[in-house]
């Protein structure tokens, strides 16, 4: 296993692991908006940049986003540099400026000195950081509903067209995984509308609880060579329904 | 092959091992109307100005880069005296802004920042402070920035700052565009002595802004001027002058 020291702190981590996961093992602080365990690293927020040198590179640094720099042994990581932070605090100064009312961005900006943007604040204030998670997320559940629009400064997040996106499915991933909240949906007994689109409610048939689109069933039976009557109970029914099962074989006769 | 654009007077190719000089003067012909040399941009929209104490240099990557500028698409765009260093870097990154793919923040949100202080100093409502923030963003950008795109974005800018700071001083302190090109900060009239009355300037305003007989004085109108300074371009005695346009507003002010 390769050992790599964090902050003057060695610590043995798995072989292909990121020296973000390196640095968290070992107690540091690392910030990050765009990466999220279940997905690839994407690097695209640059808040967990780190400078990585080794012995014999003679005092020679180069900055790196931890979340996709992959550990090797003998490698040594500050955290905390001069030229990290200052960095960081301009990322996150732009960001406050993007988004002037977002609490996760003021809390993060101000760990970093920054209570009020430098830069011209946004004057259609947004809360998207547009970190790409949500259609990474999407991507990744394999629907592609929705993704990023435009490049530049123009860049949004978006369906196709900006209409109701035909290949959703209302799971929820996006506005889940959204480390701002700011993908509104609403869910009901009978209907969930996000994205500008309406989907009917699946209930359990036991307990009644609205717990799955239809969509969504039909779409997992699919990918799962399942029979969408699978997914009519919740998941909470069908482990109390495994358990009674269970209960009745292990009973005496 | 280098093919110096406007304002130099010729293009052409040539082996490596030449410096600044020989491809501009001897190669490109000098500057039209043998203008003053004011600087020299080398390497496309990321690459950085090259002033004229540096004409010497050796065209080669390594001392392109060391100077602030790079090779990069071996382009070279020469410029005049009547180019504004403040304006130049605003239109690289008005190219850049574009051509960013949004990915990362600091490029995204950068360039788009940069642009926005650029537009305060060239309309003069820039506060002293604007070129440390510059300076600042440049160095996260060039640190933070995903790919090359964004890490050299800055380098119009650091350069522009780099030789030609008192030029941004100017702007930002005074209020005024030594180059007279800054339209919201320059404004332009024409000197009765040496006014010959040619009427080229009436007919090179755009905005009708100038009025006189052939023969006789010609007046700008600043009401109707956009300072766009076609005027100055089209007079062949050198009658029309520009000047900071904080002097009228000045002159409004005190009434003597």
């Amino acid at each position: 296993m390769p050992a790599v020291t964090i902050d003057g702190k060695t610590v043995q981590v798995r072989e292909g692991a990121t020296v973000l996961e390196a640095a968290r093992a070992a107690g540091a602080d690392i910030p990050t908006l765009c990466n999220h365990e279940a997905l690839e690293p994407w690097g695209g927020c640059r808040l967990c940049l780190v400078d990585v040198t080794r012995k014999e590179w003679d005092g020679w640094c180069k900055m790196v986003v931890s979340c996709m720099y992959p550990v090797e042994d003998g490698l040594i990581v500050h955290t905390r540099t001069e030229r990290v932070n200052a960095t960081r605090k301009v990322v996150l100064d732009l960001l406050l400026a993007r988004c002037p009312e977002t609490p996760l961005i003021q809390k993060l900006a101000a760990e970093y000195g920054v209570e009020e943007t430098s830069y011209v604040p946004n004057p259609a204030p947004t809360d998207c950081i547009l970190c790409g998670l949500c259609t990474r997320v999407c991507d990744h559940i394999g629907v592609s509903a929705i993704s990023s629009v435009d490049r530049g400064a123009g860049r949004e997040i978006a369906p196709p067209f900006n209409a109701p996106p035909p290949d959703c499915i209302g799971c929820l991933a996006c506005a889940e995984i959204c480390p701002t909240d700011c993908i509104p949906f609403k869910t009901s007994d009978t209907k969930r509308t996000i994205w500008g689109k309406d989907f009917e409610m699946q209930r359990c048939p036991k307990c009644g609880r609205a717990h799955i689109t239809k969509a969504q069933a039909t779409y997992y039976a699919g990918r799962g060579g399942v029979p969408e009557s699978y997914f009519e109970m919740c998941d909470s029914c069908k482990r109390l329904q495994q358990a009674e099962t269970f209960a009745s074989l292990a009973a005496p006769r | 092959m280098w093919a110096p654009s406007w304002p130099a007077a010729e293009s052409g190719s040539l082996p490596w091992e030449r410096n600044l000089r020989r491809i501009i003067y001897d190669i490109g012909g000098g500057i039209l109307k043998d203008r003053p040399f004011k600087a020299v941009q080398t390497g496309g929209p990321s690459g950085g100005c090259v002033p004229e104490s540096l004409l010497d240099l050796p065209v080669d990557f390594e001392k392109l880069t060391e100077a602030g500028s790079m090779m990069g698409s071996g382009g070279m765009i020469v410029m005049d005296d009547r180019t504004c260093m403040v304006n130049v870097a605003r239109y690289f990154l008005g190219f850049l802004v574009e051509e960013s793919c949004g990915k990362c923040v600091p490029c995204r949100e950068g360039l788009k920042q940069m642009l926005a202080m650029y537009d305060q100093i060239l309309e003069g409502t820039a506060d002293p402070g604007i070129l440390d923030r510059i300076e600042a963003l440049s160095a996260g950008m060039q640190l933070g920035s995903l790919c090359e795109l964004g890490k050299s974005a800055p380098n119009p800018v650091l350069s522009t700052l780099r030789y030609f700071r008192e030029e941004y001083e100017a702007h930002v302190l005074h209020k005024s565009c030594p180059a007279g090109v800054c339209r919201d900060l320059t404004a332009f009239e024409i000197i009765e002595d040496a006014c010959n009355g040619c009427h080229n300037c009436y007919r090179a305003c755009p905005a009708d802004a100038i009025t006189g007989k052939p023969k006789k004085m010609h007046t700008i109108h600043l009401d109707k001027c956009i300072s766009c300074g076609a005027c100055y371009d089209a007079c062949p005695t050198e009658a029309v002058r520009f000047f900071p346009k904080i002097e009228i507003k000045e002159e409004a002010a005190c009434p003597q």
